[in-house]
């Protein structure tokens, strides 16, 4: 029995499915960036002694943690306009559920990088005189950067495959372009294996570029 | 300098401090001894607030530390403290572990940091070491660049709790040398030690911590050549 199998149409197809890897690029990137900010705010909450900042923060956390990317994407661009009237955006709606997403596992990155900074380091700092919040920002954050680098990284490259979600609500990235692809040449393995080919080109792509970024912080010393 | 009346300090159901009454007077050195978990690092610690009190009071240059209106961080800033383990910031070089809070908390210009920096560290012997990282330093060189750090604030008091106990033996004298010459610019100083010898040397007075409560205190000549208490007799046999 041979294979029915057509790699032209995969070839043809290429450049096209191409042109969706810079909208995947760009969710992943921008979602990124907002997700190591809001992370960061959120981490400190989370770790905060008042229960005023700590209690909403952790669920924040356990709500997108625990439900599933999709559900929030749904809720976010069909939910929220049913209730409070308004037109959805999807490429707002898709960045939005994408970072506030990443934020919540960037901010259990934080703040388990914040929880592996000796104790001693903040005691230091408070014995000189520094309030928390500066003990925070000029001895234990530029400390905790380091560490979660690694973590980081491994965020980055999770976010970049499940950006894939937001094809469903009709964003034109990497996937979308592959549901086109299918559609229009009825070779739905041909589509969806290039799309997958890309997508693993571009998280090895970026694991080895993190590798040798760890790498050059270890040879840089200074834990 | 320092007064610290009734003071008590409980974890939970662990009775730490069982009411303590020490004065310290300025310029005055006290070495506190005494067997592990007796409360004397404990005891050190709610001097800054790094540890709260569960009751008494704790008054430090008239400043009294139970006082809702004192804010802790000013008095930390003229209330040095020298750790066993450093905790010096790793991710700074020595230099910068010493301006870091001149600069950020007292508002002082990066360049006076520096000179002043640089001055404390010639003064703890290691003004060529300004630009190493604290892993480049060996132990007894990080405990003087925390010295360093902590006068850097210029501190009318400084406390030290076990400063040379995680030192190799060889690094113990540089240290000590340190805190010798500072007792002798008339520093008011609170040791918690265990080196006999220098509390012999330095000390004005010596303070035996045990189970909670000071057992006896006095000159080092009386403390160490008449003990009055069979504690202290006892603790005095087992390290000298």
């Amino acid at each position: 029995m041979a294979l029915d199998l057509n790699l032209d149409v995969a070839l043809k197809y290429l450049p096209f499915l191409l042109t969706g890897v810079s909208t995947t690029f760009e969710y992943t990137a921008l979602s990124f960036i907002f997700g190591c900010i809001l992370g960061l705010l959120i981490a400190l909450g989370r770790i905060s002694k008042s229960a005023v900042f700590r209690t909403p923060c952790l669920a924040y956390i356990d709500f997108i943690r625990g439900t599933p990317l999709l559900a929030q994407i749904y809720l976010i661009h069909f939910g929220f306009p049913q209730i409070f009237g308004y037109k959805p955006v999807g490429y707002i709606d898709a960045l939005v559920a994408l970072s506030l997403n990443s934020a919540a596992y960037m901010a259990e990155i934080y703040r388990a990088g914040i929880e592996s900074i000796d104790r001693g380091q903040m005691e230091a700092a408070r014995s000189l005189g520094m309030t928390y919040g500066q003990a925070m920002r000029y001895v234990i954050l530029p400390q905790a950067f380091r560490r979660v680098i690694p973590p980081m990284g491994n965020e980055f490259i999770a976010l970049l495959k499940e950006s894939s979600l937001v094809s469903v609500i009709g964003m034109e990235d990497l996937m979308m372009k592959s549901n086109m692809m299918a559609g229009r040449s009825f070779r739905a393995f041909e589509a969806y294996f290039t799309s997958a080919l890309i997508y693993l080109a571009l998280t090895l792509t970026f694991t080895r570029l993190l590798g040798r970024i760890e790498r050059r912080m270890k040879t840089d010393g200074r834990s | 300098m320092v007064e610290v009346r009734n003071l008590h300090k409980k974890f939970g159901e662990l009775h730490v401090l069982k009411g303590l009454n020490v004065e310290v007077k300025k310029g005055e050195v006290l070495v506190i001894i005494g067997p592990s978990g007796s409360g004397k690092s404990t005891f050190l610690r709610c001097l800054n607030h790094l540890e709260l009190p569960t009751e008494g009071e704790v008054i430090i240059d008239g400043v009294n530390l139970e006082d809702r209106r004192t804010n802790i961080n000013h008095v930390r800033r003229w209330v040095g403290m020298v750790f066993q383990h450093f905790n010096l910031f790793p991710h700074l070089t020595a230099l910068q572990n010493i301006t870091l809070a001149p600069t950020k908390v007292l508002g002082m210009a990066e360049e006076d940091a520096k000179r002043e920096g640089m001055e404390l560290l010639r003064k703890v012997g290691l003004r060529d070491k300004a630009d190493a990282y604290p892993e480049q330093l060996s132990g007894g060189q990080k405990q003087r660049v925390a010295i360093a750090r902590a006068l850097a604030m210029k501190p009318k008091l400084m406390l030290f709790d076990e400063p040379t106990s995680a030192l190799d033996p060889e690094m113990i004298g540089e240290v000590l040398e340190v805190m010798r010459n500072l007792a002798m610019e008339g520093m008011t100083m609170i040791v918690v030690s265990h080196e006999m010898g220098f509390a012999r040397e330095v000390a004005d007075r010596i303070m035996l911590l045990a189970d909670g409560v000071i057992v006896e205190e006095g000159s080092p000549k009386q403390f160490f050549t008449n003990p009055r208490q069979e504690r202290t007799k006892l603790f005095l046999s087992k390290i000298l």
